[in-house]
């Protein structure tokens, strides 16, 4: 029987990890993130968790710690969060590129400066084309779920790509929330053990990590992008069967009250969830408006998009990090993109919000999206409007 | 390890790279031509020398080849023609000759 528990978000992450039967965890402490390795620890030292525990002096250190393990065929998890992936930033790349299929919960946390330790999506967005598989979560119970999915899909033979788990910073990560836990003998069922097809051994030596000059250097990356966007049958195949196992099916592109819906707002993460009432309160009043939410962000669901908005005549895009003197909020800019060449596609517009932490209210996205549709009738001359901020409009245009 | 089973990257397509680009042969650096872009080659001159080996102690590629009778020859797929061996020779037994064209 599964059972149902009163979980934070970091605990649900560690749970999964725990039931995942991980065999190397490597992480340095952040906050928000530190619950997670704080609580695996616990695990490994109560004997909860057989797995060796690599306390490691950076986050650098520890997904390269990370990645010596996943070399020799075990299945490995860090966690970070903001200035800690940062700072692991460039073992990020060699992560995916040497396609060690490593998992990493990462606690949104905001950049400095100011030194802020609250949410945005800013450090995800800074890791976008790294090559990660990445996941957002709306709550807690999404979290344990895409942690134990992650594995699955990264280890798949066929993927070996690194997973990136995104839950907000605190809004998830601090909140308790009830999360179902399974039962160990169907994770098992749902997650096989991980064998690499050439890990490091004295018995058959292989080099990992060899240099690439100019004349192997692109046909390497184009072997990784290839491999990027053919895990998508993969990830699909996994979001199934995690359905048919555990009862909970998801998309990568979900959608809610969409039907009709000549104005959609899309969101990531869990600020969703609190958009989701703002379109019951808007619908209630008879406004036809719909919630989109990514929850597969690389790679990028091209498909879902362009089928979840051909029908509307307004997309209004919630951004969470600035592109500074970019095209606007990151997920707006690739929207757009992926919108462009579309023959019938909404117009396009961008808001930015719930920046370093700043509570996004329901009446804040209701905001939202009216503000986002007077964009879109003046034309979309703004190329984005920044939510809440004090102060005369800053009149961003491109 | 025949430098006639020499590949280079040019034998290879995006399809017939390795997951992650692991390379699964054993000492495969070996075939890898180095000396291509050497513009001046060692030689060694055996009236001069007296096999001391320093010239064979000193080349930062192990491209100094100890010979039967040992005396030594530059290895021209490795030599990079730093001209190390020319300096350090206490017999002034190499000298650094251009590379034709």
């Amino acid at each position: 029987m599964s059972k149902r528990v009163g979980l934070e978000g970091s605990h649900a992450v560690a749970e999964a990890v725990r039931m995942a039967d991980v065999d190397v965890i490597a992480a340095y402490p952040i906050t928000p993130q530190t619950h997670i390795p704080e609580r695996l620890a616990e695990m490994v030292a109560d004997g909860e968790l057989n797995a060796a525990y690599v306390p490691v002096e950076s986050e650098h250190s520890a997904l390269s710690a990370c990645l010596g393990a996943a070399a020799v065929g075990a299945r490995t998890f860090t966690a970070t969060a903001g200035q800690g992936l940062e700072l692991m930033h460039e073992v990020v790349y060699l992560a995916s590129s040497m396609r060690y299929p490593v998992v990493m919960a990462v606690c949104n946390r905001a950049l400095s400066a100011p030194l802020s330790v609250w949410g945005d999506h800013s450090d995800a967005m800074a890791v976008r084309d790294t090559g990660w598989i990445q996941v957002f979560c709306q709550n807690n119970q999404e979290a344990f779920d895409m942690t134990l999915w992650a594995f699955r899909v990264g280890e798949g033979p066929t993927v070996l790509l690194p997973v990136m788990v995104h839950l907000d910073g605190f809004h998830l990560s601090h909140v308790t929330e009830p999360v179902i836990l399974p039962e160990q003998e169907d994770v098992e069922r749902f997650l096989p053990r991980f064998r690499y097809p050439l890990p490091l051994h004295p018995d058959r030596p292989t080099t990992h990590g060899a240099f690439g000059p100019p004349e192997i250097y692109s046909e390497a990356k184009v072997a990784q992008e290839v491999a990027t966007r053919k895990s998508k049958a993969v990830i699909m195949q996994g979001f199934q069967e995690f359905g048919d196992t555990f009862g909970r099916y998801y998309r990568p592109v979900e959608l809610y009250r969409t039907d009709k819906a000549g104005t959609l707002l899309l969101t990531m993460g869990s600020f969703s969830e609190t958009a989701k009432i703002a379109i019951d309160r808007k619908r209630k009043r008879g406004e036809p408006v719909g919630l989109i939410s990514l929850r597969l962000w690389r790679p990028f669901p091209f498909e879902e998009l362009r089928e979840a908005v051909k029908d509307a005549d307004v997309l209004i895009v919630f951004d969470r990090c600035i592109s500074f003197g970019g095209p606007g909020g990151p997920v707006c800019s690739e929207v757009r993109s992926a919108l462009y060449n579309a023959k019938k596609r909404p117009t396009v517009v961008g808001l930015i919000g719930g920046l370093g932490g700043r509570d996004m209210s329901v009446e804040d996205f209701e905001y939202v999206i009216d503000r986002g549709r007077e964009m879109a009738a003046g034309g979309a001359e703004e190329l984005y409007d920044v939510v809440g901020v004090r102060g005369p409009a800053a009149g961003i245009r491109g | 390890m025949s430098k006639e089973r020499l590949k280079t990257g040019f034998d290879f397509t995006w399809k017939d790279m390795e997951v992650g680009n692991i390379v699964k042969e054993a000492g495969s650096a070996a075939l890898r031509k180095t000396g291509d872009w050497r513009t001046q080659r060692p030689t060694i001159d055996k009236q001069r020398c007296n096999k001391c080996g320093l010239c064979w102690l000193h080349c930062p590629d192990a491209a100094i080849k100890p010979l039967d009778d040992e005396y030594y020859e530059a290895d021209l797929f490795y030599c990079k023609g730093c001209g190390i061996c020319a300096k350090v020779c206490p017999k002034d037994a190499i000298t650094m000759e251009e590379e034709e064209t």
